[in-house]
């Protein structure tokens, strides 16, 4: 690992060689006034002061449709592994540390080759965030800064950005940044401090306890009146799973070509809110009501997947929920909250 | 070609082939299919898995083994309820299918040896128990008694009628079988699967308790169970739910936080008398 400390202008001819001379350079860039991460075609359109993206850059890990076989219709199947070198320029450590999360729950058990072999073509430059969104709670869920998952980590101290550089990967590019100089004492004392100061501004709903209490705090509220009152209101669009960054369940689908011979089996994106999601044969439904679909995706995101994956919580706070609930009832700290005001959790 | 790739990992989705070598229609919706895979390898499995089978173009769904590792072939029986399983019914002898799996849980067959047994089967919920059923058969004189009890909506519906017939002739296991509708050409119980119960009262509290059925039936069965006196922990349901992937990712038959494929489709009842939404 090292830490270089480059200015500004410097760090946008590194960005401009990227686009020149790597195969694919996927940056954070302006759509209307708001963020999407999407191909970036000049250094001028990367915007690295973004508050936080519409999508999350999971659709590059797992994206909505990806091919996971090809087949003659009715006859034998072929592996299909479709993922491409890819830079991802500007995630923010809260899909950081989601896309940590993917890489592990992907990986064990069963080993999932369509999502490592993806995700390991893809070099990652991390960066801290600048403009805290309107409801960005990654301090409250320990997600303003992250520690691993990235190939460098960029943080804008002011005139100059600090690059850290974590892996061979990001070793590799650093040959497009000829003017680095190593950090100084100053530079790494700057760059602590916008750490400590993301600690407590990414924080625009504020959790009243612990993340690592929630699995014990839902343990307890199975039945708590919430889940109804909020789910009263929800119209079952999957809103709040299509936005997520830690939302991984999917769906397998056949789809034919126009040659009516050859085709692919797909997986989708799927959402646990939508009315059919767990329906079987015969069209019986083990969620049928809203409010269990409801409490659902917070059990999960509180408790069960973290009962996978060494008790990390698979919420991080990017707060896009939130802004994507028509109903305005998707808030995750809100109703953790409810559920703290009337359980001892010792 | 990435690292993971070139260390020649398996791709968990990729099905292989499968020749259908017989079937037959067991009633009017049920289809029983005969298999072998095209690698010419029998399939290593355990009473209580499942597979998923495809076929191009159509999908893929999950599917309960109804054979013995005991014998040869893959046997599976195929209910005609879905675009898949339409395409399905259609296929003759010689069609092939896409197999991926086993996966998912196990009846305790090696815990259950010495024990007396009794299933109870719901419909198609014969189906995989008949998987463990035969084991037992196969092996009869490491497991205690036998029971069966067969509970079907109609006479019409009622599945491997042979196969119950030389079940019933046999003096090592005891086959009662009971339909929901009274029929004319029936003259043996009438009603539903639980009237059988009281019948077998006695042997309940120290048998092991297979229940496989339609999701409506575990309640009433479960309750008639509970009136017996069987300990929970000496319940093992067989539960359905739609597995996509089969492998514990895509969320699909999350029950709580049990993974129906991985951490079911048996499951010890005392692990789930507690957890809502599984029955």
């Amino acid at each position: 690992m090292s830490v270089n400390t480059v200015s500004k202008d410097q760090f946008k001819q590194f960005v401009a060689a990227l686009i020149a001379s790597e195969p694919s350079v996927v940056g954070v860039q302006a759509k209307g006034d708001r963020f999407v991460f999407d191909d970036l075609k000049s250094a001028d359109a990367l915007r690295l002061d973004y508050d936080v993206s519409i999508l999350s850059p999971r659709k590059y890990v797992m994206p909505q449709k990806e091919t996971l076989l090809k087949f003659e219709v009715g006859g034998d199947c072929q592996s299909v592994q479709d993922g491409k070198p890819l830079i991802l320029l500007g995630v923010h450590p809260y899909d950081m540390a989601a896309i940590n999360q993917m890489d592990e729950l992907f990986s064990q058990d069963e080993y999932d080759t369509h999502y490592m072999c993806r995700r390991r073509q893809i070099t990652i430059i991390a960066c801290d965030v600048v403009s805290p969104s309107k409801n960005v709670f990654a301090s409250s869920m320990g997600t303003a800064t992250v520690q691993h998952g990235y190939d460098m980590l960029l943080t804008d101290v002011g005139e100059s950005i600090i690059v850290e550089v974590r892996t061979d990967k990001g070793r590799v590019l650093m040959n497009h940044m000829p003017a680095a100089r190593p950090a100084s004492e100053d530079d790494l004392a700057k760059r602590s401090a916008v750490w400590e100061k993301n600690q407590h501004v990414l924080n625009k709903h504020v959790l009243e306890c612990k993340p690592s209490y929630l699995p014990k705090l839902l343990e307890k509220n199975y039945d708590h009146p919430v889940w109804e009152e909020k789910a009263r209101l929800c119209y079952s669009c999957g809103s709040c799973n299509q936005v997520c960054p830690t939302c991984y369940c999917f769906d397998v689908q056949d789809v034919v070509n126009w040659d009516m011979k050859t085709g692919s089996r797909v997986r989708v994106w799927d959402g646990c809110l939508l009315e059919n999601f767990a329906t079987v044969a015969g069209d019986h439904n083990f969620r049928k009501n809203r409010s269990s679909r409801f409490r659902h995706r917070l059990y999960r995101k509180g408790k069960y997947v973290p009962g996978k994956i060494g008790g990390q919580i698979a919420c991080v706070g990017c707060g896009r929920c939130i802004t994507a609930c028509t109903a305005d009832i998707a808030n995750p700290v809100n109703v953790y909250n409810q559920l703290m005001e009337r359980t001892d959790i010792g | 070609m990435c690292e993971c790739c070139t260390q020649e990992k398996k791709d968990i989705y990729l099905p292989e082939l499968a020749t259908i070598t017989k079937r037959r229609m067991l009633n009017g919706t049920e289809l029983y299919m005969h298999l072998q895979l095209d690698s010419g390898l029998e399939m290593e499995y355990t009473p209580g898995q499942f597979v998923e089978v495809s076929l191009a173009g159509i999908g893929e769904a999950p599917i309960s083994i109804s054979s013995t590792p005991t014998q040869k072939g893959l046997e599976l029986v195929i209910r005609n309820v879905g675009t898949l399983t339409r395409a399905i019914h259609k296929l003759d002898v010689g069609a092939k299918l896409g197999i991926r799996g086993p996966y998912g849980s196990t009846y305790p067959v090696e815990q259950a040896k010495g024990k007396d047994l009794v299933f109870v089967c719901g419909g198609i919920g014969l189906v995989p128990q008949r998987s463990f059923i035969r084991y037992v058969l196969d092996n009869r004189a490491d497991y205690g008694k036998v029971t069966v009890l067969l509970g079907t909506k109609c006479y019409d519906m009622r599945l491997f009628r042979e196969e119950i017939a030389m079940w019933m002739e046999r003096k090592d296991m005891c086959v009662m079988e009971t339909i929901d509708e009274a029929h004319d050409c029936w003259d043996g119980n009438v009603g539903v699967v639980t009237t059988l119960i009281p019948k077998i009262e006695n042997e309940l509290p120290n048998s092991l308790v297979m229940v496989c059925g339609p999701p409506v039936m575990y309640k009433f069965v479960l309750m008639s169970l509970a009136e017996a006196d069987v300990p929970q922990g000496n319940i093992f349901v067989n539960l359905e739910r739609r597995m996509k992937c089969g492998v514990g990712k895509c969320g699909h038959c999350q029950i709580n936080q049990h993974y129906v494929c991985q951490d079911g489709p048996v499951f010890r009842y005392s692990d789930l008398a507690d957890v809502p939404e599984a029955i």
